[in-house]
């Protein structure tokens, strides 16, 4: 077996700290946008309800139209954004901040990433250090290449900010020196079951940010209707609640398809391994429970009365699991899969 | 009158099945049950499980002696087998069953008849498109409609043409029936991925086998350590092949500072015999690289030490020579071991300890196990002697000694202190009741052998219901009219509309895509030759 190369290892735990700042750096960016889009935007709004006012006031005290046009300015203050989610044309500096941020982070991330596999002659996914990190870079990328085609900086916040959180869990909680695999995890299947479950997994990531935003938006367009105040106004760089729901389906279909595969996959791998290619260990336990909330999901967007909101809950419910597979059964259970790296 | 009215009919029996079976298949029933599915399934993370951990649920009875008792009694450590868990997802592939026949019958139906009647306004559905041809063209209404079917028919859609000769000739044109397909497919493989893990459970075996270094082992009952039939397991199915254990070689981590000593590799050497007359065959065992032998698939799972000892009784004859397996605890490969002596004569001799491939003296004088290769082999043992409880013929286990009975020859408080033994060395017990040799080291191999008929099908069934997801998922079912006419002026006016079935992101692009075949199709064409020209000279179908 090839040594190990701890000086590389060394730099890319570098790298990844570097991407750690840098991506923390970005997620304060789009926050500002988040927050301060909205002040901009209802400044804009109030001069020209204000210049409309000094306009209209003979006719309004003439016709009485005032309530009228009163109804008409809560109607504008909860505008959300365009379904398509095409680029609009107002600039806004604090999310473009954010994207280059974002995509100089990656490319630090993703020469830590590949750094690390260089220096251990594998794949660099065998531990929950590398699992966190690799997954990162997996968000990240997948969240980049949306922007190209979606106006999705709304979401930069949610994903970016949960980027930081699997770096900070990998730096902090799960820290491992680079190291060889041991033999029960020098297999191909390695390789093509965790990448697709690190796919999966970051998609995933993508939804749970838009059904939670999507949770958020239909609150807010319930207050709208009820003619009540805007207490989200920054949920205006959103889009509807029906869009979100819309595009969360999509991607949570391509994820789905991907999770199945990742769960199959890992029955032909732990008869490989193991002599059975199920047997209810605690880690295949919780992978189907997730495979079955997101049946469920998939089953709630075709069940009258299940669309909407309730099948946001089943996606969020959904993710929640993925974390819980993720975090506490690593850790904590023991089973056939303790890979963790932590003793 | 009016109260009868008012009241429900009676359903009878018939119709009370009827209504049963109707809410057992809804939709919403099959969403409560995958739910309830995944809530049932948590359960056994939590609690220890029988078919894995046998010993660890006796343990946690034992150490819950109020709570334990009731969880068994709700099967919460047999969950996967247990009555509830059974009833919901066999309810649930009932349900399953309910909706996939009616739904594979109309689809049946759909998939032979016509597409659907063309609407009478195409501007009403949710994509539009329409084109106008100068006058002067080649294209009539209803030669546009014969080309806009061949377009179809070549993107895969099945078309009808229909109100030929009419002022308004259109084609009605549908794809994508393999959505549907591919949903029944998905959902029938489900029920094909049960009925194998069921084939697996009723005729399949699995067995558990420790191979010391140069002993074999035959594929009969006897030799098994370990053994779980399938519930219609039959003795003549074992093949009656052999294997020896040649060689075990392991590599450990030398170089990494953080992972020193960390196991890199184990490779098992065995020399396998498919019968007992077939030539014999060398061939590498792996982890993760199974070998396949007499329908049997053995898998490399444990290895250890099996420090080889002489024990010689008071009578100066030898009452036990060869390995003793013991069992590993750690990454050092501190090791326990029992060995039993029930020979020995006048009185039966048993030894309980450790054995550390590396030992080195820890602080407190205790040695600790500092390396997983043995660059310093010691065995560290205590004896006693008296009547093991062998003779009773109830099963033991091998790798425990139960001491209570029996009366102390070595020991730390004792006297006489522990054996310690280094490599070729031995050691006299107390009392003149013997003594002990420490004569040499060789490894074993824990393996299973297992045998599972219902594997092959799991995963046939599996990749099928893939394949059927991806088809479900992705294929959008669509449906395009195209409808002609000719205007006053002499141009032919071109119109069409589509329509998806349930969410079809792409059915825009698709609109935008026959937009561009229609113009390439009879705009283009006008300063090119006549079409019948092409015909001839054979460039049509480029
Ligand atoms: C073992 C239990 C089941 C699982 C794991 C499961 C899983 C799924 C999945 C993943 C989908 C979405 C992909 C697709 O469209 O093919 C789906 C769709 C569907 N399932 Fe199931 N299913 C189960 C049982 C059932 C049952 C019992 C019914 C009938 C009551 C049912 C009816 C449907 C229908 C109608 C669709 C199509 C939904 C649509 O058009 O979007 N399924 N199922």
């Amino acid at each position: 077996m090839p040594s190990i190369d701890e000086t590389l290892g060394q730099y890319s735990e570098l790298f990844i700290l570097l991407a750690a700042m840098a991506f923390t750096v970005a997620f304060i960016a789009f926050c500002w946008d988040l927050a301060t889009s909205s002040k901009t935007i209802r400044a804009v709004e109030n001069r020209l309800a204000e210049e409309r006012a000094a306009q209209k006031v003979p006719a309004a005290v003439g016709a009485g139209g005032a309530p009228a046009e009163a109804g008409s300015g809560q109607e504008v203050s909860f505008e959300m954004a365009d379904e398509s989610m095409d680029y609009g044309s107002e600039r806004r500096n604090a999310a473009r901040i954010g994207v280059a941020v974002s995509i100089l982070a990656t490319l630090i991330l993703a020469a830590g990433v590949v750094s690390r596999g260089i220096a251990a002659h594998r794949v660099p996914w065998g531990n929950m250090y590398e699992f966190c990190t690799t997954g990162a870079l997996v968000v990240a990328l997948v969240y980049l290449v949306a922007l190209v085609k979606k106006d999705l900086r709304f979401l930069g916040s949610f994903v970016i900010g949960l980027v930081v959180i699997m770096l900070c869990a990998a730096a902090i909680g799960f820290p491992t020196p680079v190291a060889h695999l041991v033999p029960a995890l020098q297999s191909y299947w390695l390789i093509i079951h965790v990448s697709v479950a690190v796919i999966a997994s970051a998609l995933f990531t993508l939804t749970f940010a838009m059904s939670v935003l999507q949770l958020m938006q239909s609150g807010r367009e319930a207050r709208a209707r009820a003619g009540q105040k805007d207490r989200l106004a920054f949920m205006r760089l959103a889009p509807s609640a029906l869009t979100l729901e819309n595009v969360a389906y999509r991607i949570n279909a391509v994820a789905f398809v991907l999770w199945t595969f990742t769960l199959m996959a890992g029955a032909i791998w732990a008869e490989k391994a193991w002599g059975r290619y199920w047997g209810w260990d605690t880690k295949e336990v919780w992978t189907f429970v997730i495979w079955v909330v997101y049946a469920g999901y998939l089953h709630a967007r075709a069940t009258r009365g299940w669309t909407g909101t309730r099948a946001a809950w089943l996606s969020i419910v959904g993710y929640l699991c993925v974390i819980f597979n993720f975090t506490i059964v690593n850790v904590f259970f023991s089973g056939l899969h303790s890979y963790s790296g932590i003793q | 009158m009016q109260k009868d009215d008012v009241e429900l009919p009676a359903l009878g029996f018939a119709g009370t099945l009827r209504f049963i079976w109707s809410q057992l298949t809804s939709m919403r029933t099959a969403l409560f049950l995958l739910l309830l599915l995944a809530v049932a399934a948590v359960p056994g993370s939590l609690f220890p499980q029988r078919p894995a951990n046998p010993a660890v649920v006796t343990q946690y009875i034992k150490d819950n002696p109020t709570t334990g008792p009731w969880l068994d009694r709700f099967q919460l450590f047999d969950v996967y087998s247990s009555v509830w868990f059974s009833a919901i997802y066999l309810l649930l592939f009932i349900s399953l069953i309910g909706c996939v026949v009616p739904r594979a019958i109309q689809h049946w139906k759909a998939m032979r008849s016509q597409p659907p009647r063309t609407p009478r306004r195409l501007s009403r559905l949710p994509e539009y498109g329409a084109m106008a041809l100068p006058a002067g063209s080649q294209v009539t209404r209803d030669s546009a409609v014969a080309d806009a079917a061949r377009l179809l028919k070549r993107r895969g859609y099945r078309v009808d043409v229909r109100d030929g000769g009419t002022d308004r000739p259109s084609v009605g044109a549908e794809r994508g029936f393999f959505k549907e397909v591919g949903n029944l497919v998905f959902h029938v493989s489900l029920i094909g991925v049960l009925i194998s893990v069921a084939v697996g459970g009723l005729f399949g075996y699995r067995g558990q086998k420790i191979i010391v270094e140069g002993e074999s082992f035959v594929n009969t009952l006897v030799s098994y350590d370990n053994f779980t039939p399938g519930s219609n397991f039959h003795e003549d199915r074992l093949a009656p092949y052999s294997m020896q254990l040649d060689k075990f070689e392991v590599e450990f981590d030398r170089e990494s500072q953080t992972h020193y000593g960390q196991p890199l590799d184990f490779t098992a050497t065995m020399t396998t015999k498919d019968s007992p007359d077939a030539e014999p065959e060398q061939q590498i065992l792996k982890v993760n690289e199974p070998l396949s032998i007499g329908g049997t698939n053995v898998y490399l799972v444990g290895n250890g030490y099996a420090p080889v000892v002489t024990v010689r009784d008071g009578d100066g004859n030898v009452a036990y020579q060869g390995p003793v397996v013991s069992v590993p605890n750690d990454g050092a490969y501190t090791s326990t071991m029992v060995i039993k002596v029930p020979d020995a004569k006048p009185e039966q001799l048993g030894f309980v300890g450790f054995f550390l491939p590396t030992a080195v003296e820890g602080e407190d004088g205790v040695a600790v196990g500092s390396d997983p290769d043995p660059f310093n082999p010691r065995l560290y043992l205590n004896s006693y002697y008296g009547d093991l409880g062998l003779d009773e013929g109830d099963p033991k286990n091998v790798y425990v000694l139960d001491t209570s009975e029996l009366t102390v020859l070595n020991d730390r408080k004792e006297e006489a202190g522990g054996i310690e033994l280094g490599a070729y060395e031995s050691a006299e017990l107390p009392n003149g009741m013997g003594s002990i040799t420490f004569d040499g080291l060789k490894r074993y191999v824990a393996l299973d052998i297992d045998h599972d008929p219902g594997q092959g099908g799991a995963l046939v069934f599996s990749t099928l219901a893939l394949l059927g997801l991806g088809a479900s998922l992705f294929i959008g079912r669509r449906r395009v009219w195209v409808r002609t006419g000719t205007h006053e002026d002499g141009r032919t006016m071109v119109e069409w509309g589509l329509l998806a079935r349930g969410e079809d992101p792409r059915l825009e692009a698709e609109s935008a895509a026959l937009r561009k075949l229609f113009e390439k199709e009879w705009l283009a064409a006008d300063n090119r030759p006549a079409k019948n020209d092409r015909d001839a000279v054979g460039v049509n179908e480029s």
